[in-house]
């Protein structure tokens, strides 16, 4: 289990960086983000996911406001979950779904 | 691919190339790595070889998808576990109680049917989400609050059905007794509707609950009788104001009355919301106020006295603790009510408690939000929003990281008896909860409060982490048992709960040498004879499984 995590760990870093998402995409993506990413991971009170990566000292601890998320990554923690955020299905976030809120958290990284 | 237990693997693959003709190939999933999506990911098991697991998910898009499914599973002897969203974390998630269950994952099921503003109901199917109806009200503009769980990602379908509760008016906080209707898919493939949906044409199927005849719906809710593949539920109609007031008394006894007080307010329906206690002095904080101060919004931490007795105390007492909360005017107990309604019926309600709660020496009143509804944004902001009928997620900050909790869990399961609704049963419950602890190896427990969502009864609910550590995952288990069968020996019996423990609590539920288990295998070998639906799910197992669980 322990060796899987970390397998799948490192090849966030052995991606190459993908084309620029096209604008509908990354609209699609913001749609998808609002409903089953913001209530945790969005701004306000009461955002246990924003709270926690603050706490763990992310700066920006947003999601929507980070430039420094790769797909891999968001595709990995939707899948896998994380401490106590559960994995998503697909039927919950499909795979055109989740290329499409990778699209949208990776919108502002730099080229 | 995994193949369920008894099930050769031609005829599992036969019944899987059935479920691809009925609900497409893309939404059947046996790779593992779609099938690992289905695993409880709050599972206390976690890692573990006994870890319940599915062997493959198959996900219907409408109520005929379901037949088929449910036909080829009949005649192949598939086990199959149906979930609505599959969200229910702490109390299992969309994994299997039967380890190799095919996981009928309602998800895809997702159409809000029916919304009737005038008459305040919905009619769902099982994959719509709170936040889902949520949304579909507020971009319609109806005037209708749905009552919410605290997990707003999870269905009404499936919260009901598992019989879990909300915030609103006492009618509407139980979710299994604010439904009305049902459509049901036996195991046989065939559709029933229950109450008045049962005849053709009736025009009050979501209106008048118990139709004709036995009301059978009860047994559909923990159960595994049959697949729920629509439901109807109350709703509130936008009220007109709110108003929430909080009495504080001074004495460690003074809970007694305050809660006989609270009970007949609350029975009369003189305060309609549900009712939040908390303690000032023992800083435990109202269910309203845990996001809150989870976050680093609380009170400031306990000063070196008040720590030291603190520590001192005895389920939440000694004479010198309660010496200091009088010195200090620091209230013992505080109850939080909530009034919906016309603002001066509100007010009036308000008036009419403090009079009654008076009648304890030294009891104040704080006057707290008063709010003419619809909310404004920036109250919309404020506000514990399942109180609302707004879902969020805000309640899992209890797992998060956060200031006042720097290691954040893997996620937690829920110990949650219910006991009588009174001061005293409350004192017993954290006397014999605290004792318990100690003799399981647990960490001390601190006092606790119960929650009030049930308006006759308290429900306590106490967290157990899920870790990463296997050894400790199979202490908590065990400690699990064990406060299950002590509550047991004080008539304490728990509502709900995961996989894990269910034929565990079902079985302290054991009147007449277990005369109601025994019903329930009655009715699950007459209505599921090959006993495919939901093996083991609450204690019942069909019979071809009862002589391995026994």
């Amino acid at each position: 289990m322990r060796t899987r995590w970390l397998v799948a760990m490192s090849m966030f870093f052995a991606v190459s960086t993908p084309a620029a998402p096209d604008q509908a995409q990354v609209e699609r993506g913001h749609t998808v983000y609002d409903k089953w990413c913001f209530p945790c991971h969005g701004t306000g009170p009461g955002k246990p996911g924003t709270d926690s990566l603050r706490q763990r000292g992310q700066n920006p601890a947003v999601l929507e406001e980070r430039t420094d998320l790769n797909a891999s990554m968001i595709r990995f923690y939707v899948r896998h979950g994380v401490l106590f955020m559960p994995t998503f299905r697909k039927t919950e976030i499909s795979d055109a779904d989740l290329d499409a809120i990778a699209a949208y958290l990776t919108r502002n990284n730099k080229k | 691919m995994k193949v369920p237990p008894g099930v050769s693997p031609s005829d599992f693959a036969k019944a899987i190339s059935e479920f691809e003709d009925a609900v497409g190939k893309e939404w059947v999933f046996t790779s593992d790595e779609d099938v690992a999506l289905y695993r409880d990911p709050y599972s206390p098991f976690l890692g573990e070889p006994d870890e319940l697991v599915a062997s493959a998910a198959v996900a219907p898009d409408g109520v005929d998808q379901v037949q088929k499914v449910v036909r080829t599973a009949n005649q192949y002897k598939i086990p199959i576990y149906p979930v609505s969203t599959g969200k229910n974390l702490g109390y299992g998630g969309a994994a299997p109680v039967y380890s190799g269950s095919v996981v009928l994952d309602l998800k895809r099921m997702n159409r809000i049917l029916e919304v009737n503003e005038e008459n305040a109901y919905a009619l769902v199917e099982p994959g719509v989400s709170y936040f889902d109806l949520y949304r579909y009200i507020q971009e319609k503009g109806l005037k209708l609050w749905v009552d919410v769980p605290d997990p707003g990602w999870g269905s009404p379908v499936g919260n009901a059905l598992d019989r879990g509760g909300g915030y609103l008016m006492a009618h509407l906080r139980n979710h299994f007794d604010s439904h009305c209707g049902m459509e049901v898919v036996l195991a046989s493939g065939e559709i029933i509707r229950t109450g008045m949906g049962a005849m053709p044409g009736s025009r009050t199927w979501q209106n008048y609950k118990s139709g004709f005849g036995p009301w059978v719906d009860g047994i559909f809710s923990q159960s595994n009788f049959g697949v729920v593949t629509k439901m109807g539920f109350w709703l509130l109609p936008e009220p007109d104001a709110y108003l929430s007031g909080t009495v504080y008394v001074p004495r460690h006894a003074d809970l007694v009355p305050l809660v006989k007080i609270l009970n007949y307010l609350e029975n009369t329906r003189a305060t309609n919301g549900m009712p939040d206690l908390g303690s000032p002095l023992l800083q435990i904080p109202m269910i309203s106020e845990i996001a809150a101060w989870m976050s680093g919004d609380g009170p400031p931490p306990p000063d070196a006295e008040l720590s030291g007795l603190l520590g001192n105390s005895e389920a939440g007492y000694s004479p010198e603790l309660e010496a200091y909360a009088l010195r200090k005017g620091v209230s013992y107990w505080s109850c939080k009510l909530s009034f919906y309604g016309p603002a001066k019926a509100n007010e009036a309600n308000w008036e009419f408690a403090k009079g009654k709660f008076s009648a304890i020496s030294g009891a104040r009143f704080v006057d707290n939000e008063s709010y003419k509804l619809p909310l404004t944004p920036e109250e919309h902001e404020k506000v514990h929003k399942p109180q609302f009928g707004i879902p969020s997620l805000a309640m899992f900050s209890i797992g998060a990281r956060s200031r006042t909790n720097p290691q954040p869990t893997n996620g937690h399961m829920w110990f949650s008896p219910i006991i009588p609704r009174t001061g005293e049963a409350i004192f017993e419950a954290n006397r014999v909860f605290n004792q318990a602890a100690k003799e399981f190896g647990l960490p001390a427990l601190a006092f606790s409060l119960p929650s009030c969502y049930w308006e006759r009864a308290f429900i306590f609910i106490f967290a157990f982490p899920v870790t990463r550590d296997i050894e400790t995952n199979k202490k908590n288990r065990e400690a699990f048992k064990k406060l299950v069968e002590r509550a047991a020996e004080h008539g304490w019996g728990e509502y709900r709960t995961a996989p894990a423990y269910q034929e565990a609590i079902m079985s302290t539920y054991s009147y007449n040498h277990h005369a109601l288990l025994r019903f329930h295998q009655t009715l699950k070998d007459a209505v599921d004879p090959n006993g495919i639906l939901s093996a083991g799910r609450y204690g019942i197992w069909p019979k071809h499984l009862r002589s391995q669980q026994a």
